[in-house]
């Protein structure tokens, strides 16, 4: 498939008020494709773009019922089923026993798919993206706040975005080559 | 009150000093890893620290030649130094957790300062720890056997007992606090990569920061997650020591078969784990000039834990010396007894003293801004915490139901140096630190300048 020339336009901000301010007006100009870039996590700044609601608790809880679920149900097969042994009369299904490492398999599990679910609902690792390619991105991670409209927004086009993007006021415009 | 409005009400000092921007605060912290040379000191102080963990790896061989009759134990002193470091060691690693999951829950923003090398601490605390029960197991090369893994021999592991379950517990604490700790790291790697000249430091920090580029749709599910393992890392952590302490409370030794273990045994953990922050951050804010960032109100708000976990411990002193006569047992009454008089009464005394007499100095305001005198009483903590352990694990085995099968415990030169060794390691591995990733957390202190508030 051939790529469209553009990745995207590009606006730099100096404040989180002025990029929460402009990403909600571009997102109320009927732009949908758009994100915004930003060195700390800025509050409502995800909703300003249309970003509403994110899996990572669904994945941690599935995979802290799985992990629990395990744990409980190996220990109960060893115990039990596999090697039964008796140990002072315990009954081999000594449950009490098993809630330890019931809860510790949990939270292991529950962390795992938070991270691990994190950077996958992400799309980390990505080494390379081409909004690196913006000449004054590497300050994304320091004091600087940026704002994109993707060229596959339906409503993308290379002058009249640049135009309502000046609008808003930004400290610099480039557009990013994908 | 939210944190910033009450910064200026003015009562009480800022968690960052004013005058600081988004810029600037990156610039400071980063600039300890980036371009800031690399002393002489730093160069002596890792290979002062790096010798001495050689001399535990040296130890180690040794003791894997030899066998573990080369330490101080015997029987009945089973459990000598080994488990007497794991226990301390382990609680050490406690107060990072607390910090960066507990004091999140709880909206501290004061703990963005001193959370990500609280966190490192207990990385280095639970990886110094795991070394002891590994070396104690007396053949070590068959230390994966206390893992559940289908075998040929058809057997497996005991889950009724609660060495197992410290297994479980200590290996998840590790490999959580390593994620958290991790994906905390994540944001501060990609400012790394994009401010460094060197190439190879980008390439590194690059390839560690995975491609993180601030989105906000990141932001919202890293946030997520971040607040989801700090809610699960809180239970976690609270477990940790409570399943360390079932090692001792499910025994029917006396002094150690008792219900108040679990809690007492957690916040001694906190205790000692925040003795160990300040021992740590008092050098490190000087050295580094981070006065701005860990303030007087970082060393007055670890000292006020340390207070309140000290008097939780010194209840747990009360509570099992009135057990040992309330209970009519007459065994738990000789365990009270020999720990007064008996052999090791000596180090009983200085317990109470480091414990529980000389930290009672933090109820002054004044002294709890003296980092001299911080660093002074964390050392002592230390001290009393570890001696703590001492008299637990040793003193309790000692002398029990027979006195036909007393007897005593003497330290070996080979103890000594693998619990000095894994100090060493702790530190050298601290040194290494501070240097390669920025000890501050630099995205989190940059929510706690004024600027990053959004404005409607």
């Amino acid at each position: 498939m051939k790529r469209p020339p553009t990745y995207g336009m590009l606006a730099e901000f100096d404040s989180p008020t002025a990029l929460v301010a402009a990403a909600h007006r571009t997102h109320e100009a009927g732009y949908q494709k758009i994100d915004a870039y930003s060195p700390f996590p800025v509050e409502g700044l995800a909703e300003a773009i249309g970003f509403h609601k994110n899996n990572v608790p669904l994945v941690v809880l599935i995979g802290g019922l799985i992990g629990g679920l395990s744990g409980y149900a190996m220990q109960y097969w060893i115990s039990a089923v596999s090697y039964p042994l008796n140990v002072g009369g315990k009954p081999y299904h000594s449950w009490p026993a098993f809630i330890v490492v019931t809860f510790e398999m949990t939270i292991l599990f529950a962390g795992l798919s938070a991270v691990f679910g994190m950077l996958a609902l992400n799309g980390l690792p990505m080494p390379y993206h081409p909004v690196f390619n913006a000449p004054r991105f590497a300050f994304a991670t320091k004091d600087r706040f940026f704002l994109i409209v993707f060229s596959s927004d339906p409503k993308y086009d290379g002058v009249r975005t640049r135009q309502f993007l000046e609008s808003l006021t930004p400290k610099s415009i480039s557009e990013v080559p994908s | 009150m939210d944190e910033r409005s009450e910064q200026a009400g003015g009562k009480q000092a800022p968690v960052i000093e004013p005058g600081y921007t988004f810029g600037s605060v990156t610039d400071k912290i980063s600039a300890i890893v980036l371009t800031r040379p690399t002393s002489t000191s730093w160069f002596v102080g890792f290979g002062v620290f790096f010798l001495i963990t050689m001399m535990m790896l040296y130890a180690i061989g040794y003791l894997f030649v030899r066998g573990i009759g080369i330490w101080g134990v015997n029987i009945p002193v089973g459990w000598g130094f080994a488990i007497v470091n794991f226990v301390w060691w382990i609680g050490i690693g406690h107060a990072g957790t607390l910090i960066s999951a507990i004091l999140l829950l709880l909206r501290q923003s004061w703990r963005n300062s001193i959370n990500r090398f609280a966190e490192a601490m207990t990385l280095f605390a639970v990886a110094s720890a795991g070394i002891f029960p590994l070396i104690h197991v007396g053949r070590p090369w068959l230390a994966y056997w206390m893992f559940p893994y289908p075998s040929t021999m058809g057997i497996w592991p005991q889950f009724r007992s609660p060495l197992v379950w410290d297994v479980f517990a200590v290996s998840t604490y590790f490999t959580i606090s390593l994620v958290f700790w991790f994906i905390g790291l994540i944001p501060d790697l990609a400012t790394l990569r994009d401010r460094s000249e060197n190439r190879w430091a980008r390439i590194i920090y690059g390839m560690l920061a995975m491609g993180w580029r601030g989105s906000a749709r990141h932001w919202f599910r890293y946030e997520t997650a971040y607040l989801l393992l700090a809610g699960l890392a809180t239970p976690l952590v609270l477990s940790v020591h409570t399943v360390v302490s079932f090692d001792f409370a499910t025994g029917i030794v006396p002094g150690w078969h008792t219900t108040i273990f679990p809690p007492y045994f957690v916040a001694g953990a906190i205790y000692s784990g925040f003795a160990m922050v300040l021992m740590l951050s008092i050098p490190i804010r000087k050295i580094y000039g981070l006065e701005d960032f860990i303030t007087e109100r970082h060393l007055d708000n670890s000292a006020k834990v340390m207070l309140a976990t000290g008097l939780i411990v010194a209840y747990g002193y009360v509570i099992e010396a009135f057990m040992g006569w309330y209970s009519g047992n007459r065994y738990d009454a000789f365990t009270l007894w020999n720990r007064l008089h008996g052999p090791y009464a000596f180090f009983y005394y200085m317990l109470l003293a480091c414990n529980i007499v000389i930290p009672q100095v933090l109820w002054i305001r004044k002294l709890r801004t003296k980092p001299l005198v911080l660093f002074v009483v964390a050392g002592v903590i230390l001290v009393g915490m570890w001696l703590e352990r001492f008299i637990i694990v040793v003193v309790s085995l000692q002398r029990d139901f027979l006195n036909s099968s007393w007897g005593m415990f003497y330290p070996t030169r080979w103890d000594w140096m693998t619990y000095i060794g894994t100090i060493g390691m702790f530190l050298a591995a601290m040194f290494l630190f501070v240097r390669i990733l920025p000890m501050i957390s630099i995205f989190e202190m940059r929510t706690l300048l004024p600027e990053a508030e959004v404005k409607e």
